[in-house]
Formats: structure tokens, C-alpha cells, sequence
């Protein structure tokens, strides 16, 4: 019974993983983050991540409040902001956003507002839609280890 | 263009001779002029033609005048001379005329009796008369007044007649002739006076006492016209200024002479040359009103527009006379003026029209130029856009084709039915070629675009031959092709060069013998470019090998002395070749086993390669396109067998970096031998070791000293084999077959005579297949255990394919210990040999390929990572801890600036460039002069012996970017950086960027 769990939950993960590859979510740099993955540092994956979330919330706050405060919004300091935000999303390999962000990158650099706006929506529908996917991910994956774990004694 | 059009329009304005004169100049002011007034170029042509027109009618006028002139001169010489003569001869003859008078007036008045008569006269005029040529002849008539009529009548004894021969009417004075020349004799006894002309001649004459002419006239005899000139002689000798009256008185009487000057005048002309182009006129011009004519027709036709008048003078001061000439025919039109205008006009015309022409070139190979430049940036631009498009692109597809790469081992992971297996699988396998494809094609535009670089590292050639063959050993094991490589042991053990493009030429060439060939061999052959010439010239030197050639005949016609018995393209790789290079080699081998190759000194060696394959070759028709990039042999080859035909291009571009060339021999249904030279740099002995480690496998050194018979019919297979063995440390000998083998073994047995003593005995499996030598076998078999061999020597069966069935058989008859798999490559070799023989396995250490060998170089080393982003810098750490790194981190380059103060304890710092505040570039600089500095202080001081020792303060700074442009790599170096990675860390990227700097 559990055995047959584990075997679920891989497929799921698999699933999952395939779904997120499929849309273009991620890209193969997610695969090669798990792969640091091992006996040494078992929650890799997941801590960078969190770091992830967290400094892109960050980001996209003041992406926002940059956009909304002023009448005349400060382009460089956004350019600098998306740069940090492409180059964590292309380590963690979040492909779409790391596109949706080149985009908004070439808004802001021609000062198009109407543009940043948009892309700073598809930015954070994006960015919501990767952390539900990827939340859901890891707790397949907490599943797992916790399946791996019982399973393990029982081996024995 | 847009530019130039601006300028032309203000220059417009500019005159046209000036313009005019620039053309003529030449085109030193060439383009912007030139290109600037492009548009009045036709305009400039047709003034230019219409101002020489202008001139060369201009020069035909002033030449045309010129002549009008000279032909005025001409004219006028002409007259003067002929009046001047004229009046001359007159004068002449007025003069013995007036000479004529004194006579008379001496002999026949101052004598009396007269001296002169009738008779004496018109003798001494006779003989006189050639003096006055021009007259026609000479009388004296008397002047006898009416009264003394009677008396002279009577005295000469006739009557004095009128011109009309009539008696004389009675008058004042009658002037009778009687004194005439013979020629003119008709008028004696006329009365002179009679004739209206004659009679105002004779007044005028006596009155002034000069000769005077008469009107012109018909004169009498000839009709023709003329003039009587008139001479009055006096009685006595008239007072010094006599008066008219006195004159009148004392006149005797008039002596007369009738001028033809029609004649004078042809005579004179007759006597001048030119006589035929002028028309000459005498004019009596006495009577203003009325131009009497002395010569010439009045209305002659001449040349009416040009005429010259001359003055005469014949001593008459009552009579003027003019001489008029002109030209007999009109002024010819001047053929030289007209000639020479014209072809002045043509010759400008063609100057103006060449310079036009010139001009119009001139502007159109500017604007050709100007299209050609654009053209050029549009060409570059594009072929950069090219490169970068196809770097993109190709990068862009990669990502993907990860992915699905990824994903489709993912699949493979999962539960699948064996189809759905098999489908993914197949995939797969699209999916890496595909990626293979991707490769090739960004390798050809890396080569194109010059930027392929090549590396200089030192690598074992060996190695990397047995590699690329395992990787072929499946395919050609299927296809019971026989794959084998010889390298030459003149070829050094360890050569600088690239081996990553060394291992895809050698793959590529490979992998299409492979795909070829359906039978026989494909045999890689390495050996010293410098070899081949000395081959021919050695003579056979060998004894043994020539023995079991000649022990062991050939069977079957159709055997060619190759690998594997099928003819192949090239001759070169037969035995016959093939064996003085194998013998020369053996005799070196046998002289000094350590390989100290004589021409070491050298830095670098040539090698040549030849790839040989007895496949379908290569059409006649499609031999010199082979090279050509996307070029098969033909459609239908890419549709048999698949591939692009990019493969050999990119193997001729790097063979061409490499500083070689390639060519191949090829006969379709025989084979192709691909042959092509490399030039490689000698590898130091020092730095031999150390690199030794990281990229050659290390062939076990236990066997050494071992010795073997090889048992093969097909002397160049056995010397494959040897090689192979030989790597291990193996003496190999040859024999022909079993029977020979075990003969030397018995031998031995016997006699200590051959130094062989085998512990290894090598079949070939088809020479084993055969039955004798199976019998053989067998039979050496018994006498095994008969001998007092205190070692058996292990038998190995060689096969390229072996089916279950010969395997079994193989086993049954046992006296085959295992089967060595061909290809033969020294580890597997060894691994078989250490497998039966038993030889302990020192040196098994875990080699889990690069991971373990990057593992080794980063464990336990510090390293500094720069980055400003978390997650990135959390990745990076994560991947070099994973390697057994300890890792520090540091978010921006100020950070950097602190920690790796001097001293610091950091072996590597690995940077990102883009960073706010301080980027890479700037970081690294200042890291740098850091450094520096520091070095200064301890060169200046010399107190830190402990750093001293350790050497410069300099840490390898690596860039992490996300781009690999080529320019950012150079931007790097240039920083004082010492490397790059590209930022999601690969393992072979970082490897061989550390590498650099830990070696172990």
C-alpha cells in the first residue's frame, strides 16, 4: 500500500514537473537545481526557492510602487529590479517569467508605461501562478520523503 | 547619396567655363565635384560642343582670310611687276624714238644738203628697229605750212594725201610723211594732220615738246589696238626755256611711231610666269568718265571681286594709263582652312565626349562604389545578425530540446509498456540527434565566423582512438564490420593539440565509414606525416613476419593483404606498405623500448591519419563536392542513410585549423580512405605528469613483461593486435596459425634457442572457425598437459561478432579461456587479461568520471562567491559545495573588495558582472591593483617571508555570465579576470575553467 503510494507520488511529481516543462514554466536549469540536491543539503531545491519568493515579493512590490507612485515613473531603477528579477528566475530556471520580464525589461527601456503595466500584471499573474505550482510541488515531494521514510524501516 | 545632393545644388550656380575647365583638368578633384554636378554633365558636353564649333569656324575665317590676303598680294606683286616692266619697254622705246628725232633734226636739217633720204632712213630704221620692239614702225612727217604746199609738192613730185588717199583739201598746215621705215611705207606722203587723232597728237607734241600718245586705237595695218607715239623735231636749237610759241615756231617736223600694245603687252605677259592666272587690263584713263581700253576684252569673266589697279607712266604727262589686274578663275574655297577647322571641331568633340564619358564613369563607378559600400555594412551587418541569430537560435532551441530530452528521461523512468518504451526511445534518440545537428551547424557558423578557437592542451591520442571506437563497437559489431586502430609508435604518447576537435574529426570520419559500410573493416591508422616517404625505401627487414606470411598461403583469390581481406580504395594501407612501417618500427621498438622518438627536439609533429572503410565509396560525379557543406553524394544516399552532409565540411575546417589538410581515395562499391595531416605540438616532459591524471585513462602497468603469440592469417589485423597489446607492455610475436604457435611453443619446450616463452596465445576467431586449425587446437590441447610447461599460456579468442552458437562452441572446446570483443581497445584488452589472468588490480580506484575528477580539484577549497542576486548566489554556492568547496558568499563587489583584503585565505573567486553599485569588471580591477600593491610592498620590504614564499598575491577571478558572447569574454580578460563560466553551472564548463588554476 504504501510502496504503491510512493510509486503515485513519483508520478505525480512527474506529472507535475512535465506539466510545468510542457508550458514553458520552467526549463531544464530546474532539473539540474535538483540535481545539486543530495544527502548534504536535502531541502536545496526548496530553500532556494523560498529565497526565490521572497526576494522576488520584494521585487514585485517595488516594481509596483514604482510604476504607481509617480506620474514619472523611474525607468533605470526598474531596468535594475527586472535584471535582479530575470537573473534569479533564469538560476531557478522560471523560464516564463524570466520572458515576461525581457519584455518588461524593453518597456521600460522605451519609457512605455501602458506596456510596463501590462507586463507588471502578466508579471505577477506569472509569478502566483509558478508559486502555487511550485508549493504544490514540494509538498508532493514532503509526501514522498515522509512515504520514503516509513517505507524505509520496514525494508529492514 | 542623400548627402551629396545638398552641395549640388548651390554649385549649380558655379560658371560654366570654370566648370569646363575642371573637366579639362582631369578628375583631381574628382568625386565630390564631379559626383556634385552629375546632373549638368550632358549640359556641360553640349556647351563644350558648341563652343568648339564656334572656335573651329572662327579658325576656318581667320585662315580663309589669311588666304584672301596672301592671294591680294600675290595679285598685286603681280601687277606692279608687270606695269613696271611695261612702262620700262615703253620708255625704252620712247627714248630711241626721241634718239630718232635728233637724228633727223641733226642729219637732215642741220646738214645741207640733207644727209638722210627716204632710202637711208628706212635702212638705218630697218637695222635699228629690233631697239624699239614694240613699235610697229617709225615715219617723219614734215611740217609744211600751206604756203610752201606747192613747193614741196613739186619738190618730192607728188600730192599730199589725207588718210583717206584723197588729195589733201587746202588747210594751214600740212604735216606730210616723207621719211617711213619699210614696214610702215604705206602712209608715206599722208598728210598726218588729216587724221583727228594724229593731228591733236602733233599740236600737243609741238607744243610741249615731249612725246605724247594718242587715244588708243585699230591701228591701220594690224587692227590691232594702239597708241601713235609723236615726237616733234625742231629746226634749230630751241632757247632754254623756249615758250609754246617758240616751240611752235621752231618745229621742223614730227617724227611718229604706232605703239602696238596688244602685242607689247602679250609679248610682255608671255615673257612672266603666272601669265595664266591673271587677266591683265590697260586703261587709257584720261577721260575720267571714260575708261578707254588699251589691252584686254572689256568683258572678260574673272574675278570680279578682287582686283588691282596698277599706275603706268609712259612719259605722257597729258595721258594717264592704268594697268588693272585680276584673277582669271574666283578664289578656290581653302581646303586646308575647311580640313583643318573640321578636324579640329572632331577633335574636340571626341575630347569633350571622353571626358564625358570618363565623367560618367567616374560617377557611376562612385555611386557603384557607394551601393557596393552599403551593401558591404548591409552584408556584415547581416552576417553578424547571421551569427548571433544562429548562436540564439541554436541556444534557443537547445533549452528546449533539453527539456525534452529531460522530460523524455523522465518518462523513461516512469511505468511504460514495452511500445510506449520503445516509442520514447526513440525520441530520444531524434532528440540527440537533433541536438548533434545543432552542434554541427553552430560549429560550422563558429568556424565561418573565425571564432573557433583552438586549444593547447596536452592529451593522449590513444585514448581518445579507443574512445571514439567504443563508441562505433555497437554499430559495427552489428553489421560484423571490423573496426581496428593502429597508431604508430613513433607517434609520442602525449601530443598538445585540441582533442575535443581531434575526437570530432576522428568521430566524424568514423561514424560515416560506419554508416557506409555494410562488410569488411574500417581501419584508423595514425603515424608521422614524415613516415611515409622513408617506407618505400625500406627493405623488408623482417624475418619473422615474412616467415609466417609465407608459412600460411593465402586462401581465396579474391584475399586483398588489408584488415580484413576486402579490397580497399587506397594501396597504401595494404600489407605491402603497411608492413615496412610496422618492421621499421619494430626494429626501434626492439632498440629502445621507452620510445624516445629520435626527432623529439623538434616542437612540433605532424601526424597523418587515414580512416580506410570498405563501404559503398563515393560516386565518381560527387568526389569534389564532398567537402561542400549539405552536400551527400546524392539524394538517395541521405534518404538510405540518413545525415546532412555537414559532418565532412566542418572536419576539412578543422583539419584547416589544425594546420593540415585532407583528401581521400574513394572507388564506389570498394571503399574510401579518408587521409588527412594534423600538426601537433611535442608535449614537455614536465608538464606530462601532472596533466597525465586528468584526461587519460591509465592503462594498467601488471602486465608488463608478459609475452604473447598472436595467431592471425591477415598480417595487418595482427599487427593491430600487436599494437594493442604492446600498449599494455606485452611482447607480441605473430604467427600464421595455431600450428605455428604451438610450434613455437614446443620449441621453446625443447630448445631455449627462440627466447619466446608465450603466456598468452591470441586466436582469431575466423582462423579458429576453419577446422584444421581447430584440430589443431586441439591437439596442442593434449599435448598440453603432456609438456613440462610450468606456465600454460592462456588462450583468448578475438571476434568481431560471435553468435551464441560459436560462443557455446567456443566454450566447449575450451581451450579458449574468454573471448575478447573486437574492437580491441587496450583497456578492455586488459581488462580481459586481468579478468583470466588473475593480476591483481592496483589501480581500481572509483573514477566517476569528470564529477569525481572536479570533485577532487574544488574539495576542500575556499572559494568566494560575488553576487548581488540571493537565489543566484544560493545556486552557485550550492553547485560548489556540492563539489566539496567551502563556499562564502558576498552580495555586492565592496563586499568582495573587503574580504579578499591581503591576506585572505580564498582560492577562488568566482564574480558575477552584473551588479549595481560595483559590477564584475570594476571589482576585479580594483582586486587587481590590490594585489599589486601588496606585491610592491613585500618586493619593497621583503618582511613577509611566509607570503614570499608563496608566491604572487593573484586569485583566479572567474566571471559567471549569462551571455558567452565572445566580446564579454575578451572584456573579461582584459579586467584581469581569468575566466569565465556561463551562469547556470555546467559541470564540464566548470571543470575546465578550474581546472586551470587546481591542479592536483
Amino acid at each position: 500500500m504504501l510502496g504503491l503510494a510512493a510509486d503515485r507520488l513519483r508520478a505525480d511529481t512527474n506529472r507535475l514537473l512535465a506539466f510545468l516543462f510542457h508550458q514553458g514554466i520552467l526549463d531544464e536549469q530546474f532539473l539540474q537545481l535538483q540535481q545539486l540536491e543530495d544527502e548534504s543539503s536535502p531541502n536545496f531545491v526548496s530553500e532556494v526557492v523560498n529565497i526565490y519568493f521572497h526576494e522576488s515579493e520584494k521585487l514585485l512590490r517595488n516594481l509596483r510602487s514604482l510604476l504607481m507612485d509617480r506620474e514619472l515613473s523611474d525607468y533605470n531603477k526598474m531596468g535594475i529590479h527586472l535584471n535582479q528579477f530575470m537573473g534569479s528566475s533564469s538560476s531557478i530556471g522560471a523560464k516564463r517569467i524570466r520572458n515576461v520580464c525581457v519584455a518588461f525589461r524593453a518597456a521600460s527601456e522605451q519609457n512605455n508605461r501602458a506596456g510596463c503595466l501590462r507586463a507588471l500584471e502578466l508579471l505577477e499573474h506569472e509569478y502566483c501562478f509558478l508559486k502555487n505550482k511550485l508549493h504544490e510541488l514540494f509538498q508532493i515531494q514532503q509526501q514522498r520523503v515522509l512515504a520514503a521514510g516509513v517505507r524505509y524501516p520496514m525494508q529492514n | 547619396m542623400g548627402l551629396k545632393l545638398q552641395p549640388s545644388q548651390q554649385q549649380q550656380q558655379h560658371h560654366s567655363v570654370a566648370v569646363k575647365v575642371n573637366e579639362q583638368t582631369g578628375t583631381k578633384r574628382g568625386y565630390t565635384f564631379i559626383q556634385a554636378n552629375r546632373a549638368w554633365l550632358p549640359k556641360f558636353l553640349l556647351l563644350w560642343v558648341m563652343v568648339m564649333a564656334f572656335l573651329s569656324t572662327w579658325i576656318y575665317k581667320k585662315m580663309d582670310a589669311d588666304i584672301k590676303v596672301r592671294r591680294k598680294e600675290v595679285l598685286s606683286s603681280m601687277c606692279d611687276e608687270r606695269a613696271r616692266m611695261l612702262q620700262d619697254q615703253f620708255s625704252v622705246s620712247v627714248n630711241h624714238v626721241h634718239a630718232l628725232a635728233i637724228l633727223i633734226s641733226t642729219f637732215h636739217y642741220y646738214k645741207n644738203p640733207s644727209a638722210i633720204d627716204q632710202e637711208t632712213f628706212a635702212e638705218y630704221t630697218a637695222r635699228t628697229a629690233f631697239e624699239r620692239p614694240l613699235l610697229s614702225g617709225v615715219a617723219y612727217a614734215e611740217r609744211v605750212v600751206h604756203s610752201e604746199r606747192e613747193e614741196f609738192e613739186r619738190q618730192h613730185g607728188w600730192t599730199i594725201k589725207t588718210m583717206q588717199r584723197e588729195p589733201s583739201p587746202v588747210r594751214d598746215e600740212y604735216a606730210p610723211v616723207i621719211l617711213s621705215q619699210e614696214t610702215v611705207s604705206y602712209i608715206e606722203s599722208l598728210d598726218m594732220m588729216s587724221g583727228e587723232e594724229d593731228r591733236e597728237n602733233i599740236l600737243r607734241a609741238r607744243a610741249t615738246g615731249k612725246a605724247v600718245l594718242t587715244n588708243p586705237f585699230r591701228l591701220l595695218g594690224s587692227h590691232h589696238l594702239g597708241v601713235v607715239l609723236t615726237f616733234p623735231v625742231y629746226k634749230a636749237k630751241l632757247p632754254t626755256r623756249p615758250t609754246v610759241e617758240e616751240r611752235i615756231e621752231a618745229t621742223a617736223g614730227y617724227l611718229g611711231g604706232a605703239f602696238d600694245v596688244e602685242s607689247l603687252v602679250e609679248n610682255l605677259l608671255g615673257q612672266l610666269a603666272g601669265n595664266q592666272a591673271i587677266l591683265v587690263n590697260v586703261y587709257d584713263i584720261t577721260n575720267t568718265s571714260d575708261h578707254l581700253i588699251m589691252y584686254g576684252h572689256q568683258n572678260q569673266n574673272g574675278d570680279l571681286a578682287l582686283l588691282y589697279e596698277s599706275k603706268l607712266d609712259f612719259g605722257d604727262p597729258f595721258r594717264k594709263h592704268t594697268m588693272i589686274c585680276r584673277y582669271h578663275q574666283k578664289a578656290p574655297t581653302s581646303w586646308t582652312a575647311l580640313t583643318t577647322a573640321f578636324l579640329f571641331f572632331v577633335i574636340c568633340l571626341l575630347v569633350g565626349y571622353i571626358l564625358y564619358g570618363a565623367a560618367i564613369h567616374i560617377v557611376k563607378v562612385e555611386d557603384d562604389f557607394h551601393e557596393m559600400q552599403e551593401l558591404k555594412v548591409r552584408a556584415e551587418a547581416a552576417d553578424v545578425a547571421k551569427s548571433q541569430f544562429l548562436a540564439t537560435v541554436s541556444h534557443e532551441i537547445r533549452t528546449p530540446m533539453n527539456g525534452i530530452l529531460g522530460m523524455l528521461a523522465l518518462l523513461l523512468d516512469t511505468d511504460l509498456s514495452s511500445t510506449q518504451r520503445d516509442y520514447a526511445q526513440t525520441a530520444k534518440v531524434c532528440g540527440k540527434a537533433l541536438i548533434t545537428l545543432i552542434n554541427e551547424v553552430l560549429d560550422r557558423a563558429k568556424i565561418e565566423a573565425g571564432k573557433l578557437e583552438m586549444e593547447t592542451v596536452p592529451f593522449d591520442l590513444r585514448s581518445i582512438l579507443d574512445d571514439v571506437l567504443s563508441l562505433f563497437s555497437e554499430k559495427s559489431r552489428n553489421k560484423g564490420v571490423e573496426l581496428a586502430v593502429f597508431v604508430s609508435d613513433k607517434v609520442p604518447e602525449m601530443v598538445m593539440g585540441d582533442p575535443g576537435r581531434f575526437r570530432q574529426i576522428i568521430t566524424n570520419l568514423v561514424g560515416n565509414s560506419v554508416k557506409f559500410t555494410e562488410r569488411g573493416h574500417i581501419f584508423v591508422k595514425v603515424h608521422l606525416a614524415e613516415n611515409t616517404k622513408p617506407v618505400v625505401d625500406a627493405k623488408a627487414e623482417t624475418c619473422l613476419n615474412g616467415g609466417s606470411d609465407e608459412g600460411v598461403p593465402i586462401s581465396g583469390a579474391h584475399q586483398f593483404k588489408t584488415l580484413s581481406g576486402y579490397e580497399a580504395a587506397d594501396e597504401r594501407n595494404s600489407w605491402d606498405s603497411f608492413k615496412h612501417l610496422v618492421s621499421y618500427e619494430e626494429s626501434q621498438y626492439g632498440a629502445s623500448v621507452n620510445m624516445t622518438v629520435p626527432g623529439e627536439t623538434s616542437q612540433s609533429v605532424t601526424l597523418m591519419v587515414s580512416v580506410e572503410d570498405t563501404g559503398i565509396g563515393i560516386p565518381l560525379i560527387a568526389q569534389d563536392r564532398v567537402f561542400m557543406p549539405f552536400m551527400q553524394a546524392d539524394s538517395s544516399t541521405s534518404r538510405h542513410y540518413g545525415g546532412t552532409g555537414i559532418g565532412l565540411s566542418i572536419t576539412k575546417c578543422l583539419v584547416e585549423l589544425m594546420g593540415g589538410h585532407i583528401s581521400f581515395v574513394s572507388r564506389p562499391q570498394v571503399g574510401s580512405t579518408f587521409t588527412f595531416t594534423a600538426d601537433f605540438g611535442r608535449c614537455k616532459k614536465a608538464s606530462f605528469n601532472d596533466t597525465k591524471k586528468s584526461n587519460t585513462e591509465d592503462l594498467p602497468s601488471s602486465f608488463r613483461g608478459l609475452k604473447a603469440i598472436v595467431v592471425d592469417r591477415k598480417p595487418v589485423r595482427a599487427a593491430v593486435t600487436r599494437y594493442h597489446l604492446k600498449r599494455l607492455g606485452i611482447l607480441a610475436e605473430v604467427a600464421g596459425s595455431v600450428k605455428i604457435a604451438v610450434s613455437a611453443c614446443g620449441k621453446n619446450g625443447s630448445s631455449c634457442g627462440s627466447k619466446i616463452q608465450p603466456d598468452i596465445i591470441l586466436v582469431e576467431k575466423d582462423l579458429w572457425l576453419s577446422g584444421e586449425d581447430g584440430g589443431l587446437s586441439l591437439r596442442m590441447l593434449d599435448w598440453k598437459p603432456n609438456g613440462h610447461v610450468f606456465k600454460l599460456p592462456k588462450m583468448f579468442l578475438l571476434a568481431t561478432n560471435i553468435t551464441n552458437a560459436e560462443l557455446e562452441k567456443a566454450k566447449a572446446a575450451s581451450f579458449v579461456d574468454t573471448v575478447i570483443m573486437k574492437p580491441m581497445r587496450a583497456s578492455m584488452v586488459a581488462a580481459c587479461l586481468q579478468q583470466v589472468l588473475g593480476i591483481g588490480n592496483k589501480r581500481q580506484a572509483g573514477k566517476d568520471a569528470q564529477n569525481g575528477s572536479l570533485r577532487s580539484l574544488l574539495c576542500g577549497k575556499k572559494i568566494l562567491v560575488v553576487d548581488d542576486n540571493m537565489v543566484n548566489r544560493r545556486v552557485a554556492a550550492g553547485a560548489l559545495k556540492k563539489f566539496g568547496a567551502a563556499v562564502e558568499c558576498a552580495e555586492s563587489g565592496k563586499v568582495a573588495l573587503k574580504l579578499l583584503q591581503i591576506p585572505h585565505s580564498f582560492d577562488a573567486c568566482f564574480m558575477d558582472i552584473q551588479m549595481p553599485e560595483m559590477d564584475g569588471f570594476e571589482a576585479t580591477r580594483q582586486i587587481r591593483m590590490m594585489e599589486s600593491q601588496a606585491h610592491e610592498q613585500m618586493n619593497g620590504g621583503g618582511i613577509d617571508k611566509g607570503l614570499a614564499g608563496k608566491g604572487e598575491w593573484h586569485v583566479p577571478i572567474l566571471a559567471m555570465t549569462a551571455d558567452v558572447i565572445h566580446a564579454t569574454y575578451d572584456e573579461c580578460l582584459k579586467c584581469g579576470m581569468d575566466g569565465y563560466v556561463s551562469k547556470p553551472f555546467e559541470e564540464e564548463n566548470l571543470y575546465q575553467a578550474v581546472a586551470k588554476f587546481f591542479q592536483v
